[in-house]
Parts: structure tokens; sequence; C-alpha cells
């Protein structure tokens, strides 16, 4: 995706904590990626230390955790694990499966001083 | 530590709520057309439009990197356009979409169509406040599209296989292009047409106008329990007076 407007709302979500909780830095941020949520992960870092440069994030690491997909099968009703939105069930082989995990891309907290 | 949990594009979506609420008190139905550069989406709004013209009332919200081209193609057709200039961007946002829709003003109980910026990867990630995006796919395009831009077929409630018409000159295999969209997403509805010849065209005409109608009877029947509710506290006011 348009890893730079993600880079610029995880910028926005900082900066507004910032001016909510009143810190002056951020020294590291912890991010849920989910692995449908269509984020490229190498683009999504090098977009994200352009734009802290000169803002309260200036310098702080970036901890990207990683969070498995899960679909709902409707062949064998039940949930299962697939890695890209277009996988089959892992068990049927069928594709009546509907994404339900991993869709996720969070700020989870900032380690602030 | 600072505790977060909030979803990235929490700013985007916040303003797509407020355009989604904004659609419903005004009973408008608003699809997001999105594709590949060159799938025929302004073709398909023209000629849409030309069809529909006189049945519902239209409007139309134009999104391009650059160029007023397209808004001056739909305003040629006699319906009110505002072109979006995204610059670098590469996708609408729900806030640029709150803003054209001021200047834009639809009316009540109408259709209102937003035409994404020509890119199969980016418009998937952002809710405009939309009832659905449509991703159109000319079958000019690969079949495989589906599998190669699985985000994008996998947010859309329609797929639209636009120029059929071009189908005996082509190796385009329609059957395969269907079961690679409903391998990402098996909810996905098809549309065959040719907005050119204009083969298939009703089907789409009907989709629009059935939620046109969905959207002016939502919008009637809040406004209906509005008045009850209204009845309902003036006359507890005049038992306790």
């Amino acid at each position: 995706m348009h890893e730079m407007s993600l880079a610029e709302g995880i910028l926005n979500i900082m900066e507004e904590a910032a001016a909510r909780e009143g810190f002056a830095r951020v020294k590291s941020l912890r991010l849920e990626v989910g692995r449908l949520a269509g984020v490229e992960v190498e683009a999504l870092r090098f977009c994200f230390d352009a734009v802290i440069k000169g803002s309260v994030a200036e310098g702080a690491r970036l901890d990207i955790l990683d969070a498995p997909g899960e679909g709902w099968c409707m062949q064998c009703a039940k949930t299962v694990p697939v890695d890209a939105l277009y996988d089959a069930c892992p068990d049927c082989g069928g594709y009546q499966v509907q994404a339900t995990g991993g869709l996720e891309m969070r700020v989870l907290d900032l380690e602030v001083e | 530590m600072v505790r977060i949990e909030q979803d990235i594009l929490s700013k985007n979506n916040t303003y797509a709520e407020a355009n989604r609420r904004r659609f419903a008190e005004h009973g408008q139905f608003v699809v997001n057309l999105v594709s590949s550069p060159g799938s025929g989406k302004t073709t398909l709004l023209t000629r849409s439009i030309e069809l529909l013209k006189g049945r519902l009332p239209i409007a139309v919200v134009e999104g391009d990197q650059q160029t007023s081209n397209d808004a001056e193609r739909i305003r040629a057709t006699g319906v009110r356009a505002i072109q979006v200039n995204t610059g670098k961007g590469c996708h609408l946002d729900a806030h640029m979409v709150g803003h054209a829709l001021e200047h834009l003003a639809p009316v009540d109980d109408s259709l209102l169509l937003i035409e994404n910026v020509g890119n199969l990867v980016c418009p998937a990630g952002f809710d405009l406040g939309e009832a659905h995006k449509v991703v159109v796919l000319s079958v000019t395009e690969g079949e495989d599209k589906p599998l190669k831009y699985p985000d994008m077929f996998h947010a859309a409630a329609l797929m639209i296989l636009n120029k059929t018409d071009l189908l005996p000159h082509l190796d385009f295999d329609v059957e395969a292009c269907i079961a690679n969209a409903r391998r990402v997403n098996p909810a996905i509805e098809v549309m065959q047409l040719s907005a050119r010849s204009g083969e298939g065209m009703q089907a789409w005409l009907d989709w629009l106008e059935a939620g046109v109608r969905a959207a002016t009877s939502a919008r009637l029947g809040e406004v209906e329990a509005l008045r009850r509710r209204v009845v309902e506290l003036e006359a507890q006011l005049k038992e306790k007076t």
C-alpha cells in the first residue's frame, strides 16, 4: 500500500498523544501489522524514517509486531490460518475463505520521555 | 509507556464515518469506483449518467492526480461534478471527499459516484464513507489481476468486467477471472458489460437504482421514526402538565 500515508498516520497519532499526555519525545513505538493488512513493512520503515525528521519522534525505534492471518472457511465451518487473501483453506483446499484476522494495523504503545 | 491501541488509519476512518452519517441523513447512495488506469471508468460513468439522467439525481466526485479532464467529461453530460486533484497522493481520502461535498452539496435521495484515482493498490485501504467499493476490470487486462492485487478485490462488493465487446478478439478467460476474484473474496458480485456497446449495462443501472431506493427509504424511515418519537414525547409532556 501507500506506506507514506501510513507513516504520516503514525506520526499524527504520536503528535496527538504528545499534546494529550504532555511528553516531549518518543523513544520507541510498537506497531502491530497483520499479515493480510497489505502493508510492506520495509517500505513502511523507510517512510517512517523520512516523516519523523524534526518531529517528537525523531530517532525513535520502530518495533513492528506481526499478527498472523486467519480466515473463516465456509466449507469446514471453522477458523483456519492463511498467509494471503488468495490462500486456500489448508484443510479442505477450497477458496471459500473469508479473512477474519491479520487485517489490523495499529499503534500499540509508545515509550516516551 | 503510553498505551495507544489506535488504528493507523483512524483519522481517515473518523472522517469516513462523518461522511457516511451525512450520506445516510440525505438518503444518498454512494459508490466508490476503483480500478487500474485505462479500465474505462470514466466512459462507464458517462454512459451510466446518460442512461440514468432524468430518472434520478446524480453528482460525481472525480479523483485524479492532475488535470480536470475527467470532471469536464462528466459535466458535458449535464450533471454536477467536482474534480479533486490528489497531487502527489495516490488515492482519495475521506477528508478530501468531505471537503468536496461542501462544494458539491449533492441533493437528497440521489446517487453520488466517486471515481477514485486509477490505482489498484492504495485506494483499497481508504474508506471514504461509501456504501460500496466497485472494482472495474477490463478484459484487455490479465485475468490474474485479482490475485496480483488482492487487497482491492477483497475490499470491493462488486466487480465489473468491462469492455466485453472486445472478448472475441482476445484470449481473456472470463471464468478464470471470476474464479480468481472469488478466491480472494468469496462474496464478491460480478457483472459483465461493455460501456461502449451498452451490452450488460441494464443490470448495473438496476443495481444503482436499487441502491438509491434503499438509501431513500432508510432516510424516510429515520425521519418517520423521529416524528413518532416527537409525538410520544409531546404526549408525555401533556400528561405531566
